[in-house]
């Protein structure tokens, strides 16, 4: 990424960031964008909590103890504890870790291959564009969570496994939008001139084509991290997704979800909640960084 | 707009059976099949009996005749057994059809009962507080796992009503019925309101800019008249369109929603069906969905090209 995108340029004038300087630009964001300054709140202290879990809780999340089995809120544990005395706080702070790695992870991996189909896709158009197009009708005929059931429970519960699940679905609907994008692209002056200048198509495709393509890639992203991790959520609800011991919030509630619903609602009720506020917070970031960086967006 | 249709169909076609082959290839990725899972769960394996009920099911053909007993059995009609239950797979299937489809219906008509008209409050009074607050409630909806909105309302009625509405026996009146299917409804429905919502207010905001909306307010008409005669009209031709993505949608919220209220539905079925590695259901199952969700996705486009005489497709 050698060449800076033109969105930017436009957006954050290079001599405006070093003469006004970064704290002006936060302050502007969160006045211009005060919605989004919480989603940014939100998401980075999940990512913090995620990074840093041991500063945050000093419990152990898997150390079971039989005397505190599903102990109300309060007193040694402020979450309560589960069934089998596991403290609740430290499983969410540790569960954010999981939620984190999964969400991050299934995004980029999707966001990778969807990228370089949709680029190649719409570079190269002819047979190749052709039948991948066709796959991705195929693949968008199923809904995420279907497709990611059943790819997680062809490859087994892991946590590895769980992102490779979830990012496939992510594929077609990233394919699609950087097909359109480079479409319009490569029929534009700056392609050609790089042509005429007797740049490579693969160079030409890779360094001015791509780049350009980061807007909506950002935009999509930030819009399918908080889906990837509800995916998450639900896979491991089912039991298909993240295996015991990890502290995953969807595992959390499964495991709960039937029997605890009249003894220990805690349970029920804290991981959902870590759950909500995190897609609730990058839902409002990926609208405020959508309003951002797409400008027809904007106009309204 | 014969040809298009034409198109459509095989197109449609093509779909399914590219859907049918990913499917097919993507449940035998994994090494055992239902053979290891019973035996495996029997604690003894006796290599010999474990021969026999594979050749039983077929299972020890080469992959492309398994496939192809399948689909030339699933143009037929014949669905097969389910590995299960041993029952015809069509059995076990149909009842839970309709009871699915009922509430995969009840949570559309809450959705947009819920979506439209707060989407059109939304955006008639753009950037006010009651914008915000229905742009919060609709990134809330987005937010909710659908599976955790319905926990919440157990664990409410729990603590309030003192007992927990889920599905044990199959109830006998339609009133029963409805009273049992209108929570998991409305716990799915309002997420998909959501994404009804987000569309009716953009959608809203991009037709008041319009000349035609331009020219009446200066005829004298009233805000009312503006806002629901000549916007409203024109704003939610977009939103017919999204029930197609809302069908997609639905169906993954129904999946975990059906699970939490114990509701004998196909959704939750599907789950059932995959833990057990029961390919004729979940091969079945997965082509209806797929089916269900193409054909939507056409009708929805035919219906546009019906509901705004713009649009024609040649």
């Amino acid at each position: 990424m050698t060449t800076p995108s033109s969105f930017s340029i436009e957006e954050l004038p290079s001599t405006e960031v070093r003469r006004k300087g970064l704290w002006y630009h936060f302050r502007t964001f969160c006045r211009r964008y005060p919605l989004g300054a919480i989603g940014a709140a939100i998401t980075l202290a999940f990512v913090f909590c995620a990074i840093f879990a041991e500063l945050v809780t000093g419990v152990d999340p898997y150390t079971t103890n039989a005397a505190d089995s599903l102990a109300a809120p309060g007193g040694a544990h402020m979450l309560g504890a589960d069934v089998m005395g596991r403290d609740v706080f430290s499983r969410i702070i540790y569960g954010a870790r999981i939620s984190l790695m999964v969400g991050i992870g299934s995004t980029f991996l999707g966001c990778l291959f969807g990228v370089m189909i949709g680029l190649a896709s719409g570079y190269l158009l002819g047979w190749f564009d052709l039948i991948t197009q066709r796959i991705i009708d195929v693949m968008q005929a199923l809904p995420l969570l279907v497709m990611a059931l059943v790819m997680a429970a062809s490859l087994g519960p892991s946590l590895e496994n769980t992102i490779i699940a979830i990012s496939i679905p992510l594929i077609p609907n990233v394919a699609r939008i950087i097909r359109s994008n480079t479409l319009s692209l490569r029929e534009m002056p700056f392609v050609e001139s790089a042509r005429a200048a007797g740049m490579s198509e693969l160079r030409i495709a890779v360094r001015h084509v791509l780049p350009n393509t980061l807007a909506p890639l950002i935009v999509l992203a930030t819009a399918q991290l908080g889906s990837a991790i509800l995916t998450e959520a639900s896979l491991s609800f089912l039991g298909l997704g993240i295996p015991e011991p990890h502290a995953s919030w969807g595992r959390m509630l499964s495991e709960s979800a039937a029997e605890y619903v009249r003894t220990a609602p805690w349970l029920v009720i804290f991981p959902g909640i870590a759950i909500s506020l995190v897609v609730f917070g990058t839902n409002l970031l990926g609208d405020a960084v959508r309003d951002i960086l797409d400008p027809r967006q904007r106009k309204t | 707009m014969t040809s298009y249709i034409i198109r459509r169909l095989l197109l449609m076609v093509l779909t399914l059976i590219g859907m049918s082959i990913i499917i097919f290839i993507m449940l035998r990725l994994v090494p055992g099949n239902i053979a290891d899972i019973l035996f495996d769960s029997a604690g003894f394996i006796d290599p010999q009996e474990k021969v026999l009920l594979e050749k039983e099911l077929g299972l020890n053909l080469p992959l492309w005749e398994q496939y192809w007993n399948w689909i030339s059995n699933l143009v037929q009609g014949k669905l097969g057994y389910s590995y299960v239950s041993e029952l015809p797979a069509i059995d076990e299937l149909a009842p839970r059809i309709p009871i699915t489809a009922k509430l995969a219906g009840l949570s559309l008509f809450f959705s947009v009962l819920i979506g439209l008209p707060l989407g059109v409050i939304s955006a008639v009074r753009q950037n006010t507080w009651a914008d915000y607050v229905v742009r919060i409630v609709s990134l809330s909806g987005l937010s909710l796992p659908s599976f955790w909105l319905g926990l919440l309302i157990l664990t409410a009625f729990v603590a309030w009503a003192g007992y927990i509405p889920i599905y044990t026996a199959p109830p006998e009146t339609w009133y029963d019925e409805f009273a049992l299917l209108i929570i998991p409804a409305a716990a799915v429905g309002f997420r998909a309101s959501a994404i009804i919502m987000r569309l009716t207010r953009s959608s809203m905001l991009e037709v008041m800019r319009q000349d035609y909306v331009r020219t009446a307010r200066s005829k004298g008409a009233s805000e009312n008249v503006i806002n629901y005669k000549h916007a409203l009209r024109n704003a939610i031709l977009p939103v017919t369109t999204i029930i197609g993505i809302e069908a997609a949608f639905l169906i993954g919220g129904l999946i975990v929603t059906e699970t939490v209220f114990n509701i004998p539905g196909v959704a939750r079925f599907l789950v059932e069906a995959i833990q057990w590695r029961d390919y004729p259901i979940v091969q079945n199952l997965v082509m209806l969905i797929a089916l269900i969700v193409v054909t939507v996705n056409l009708i929805v486009d035919l219906l546009y090209a019906v509901l705004d005489p713009r649009i024609r497709y040649s």
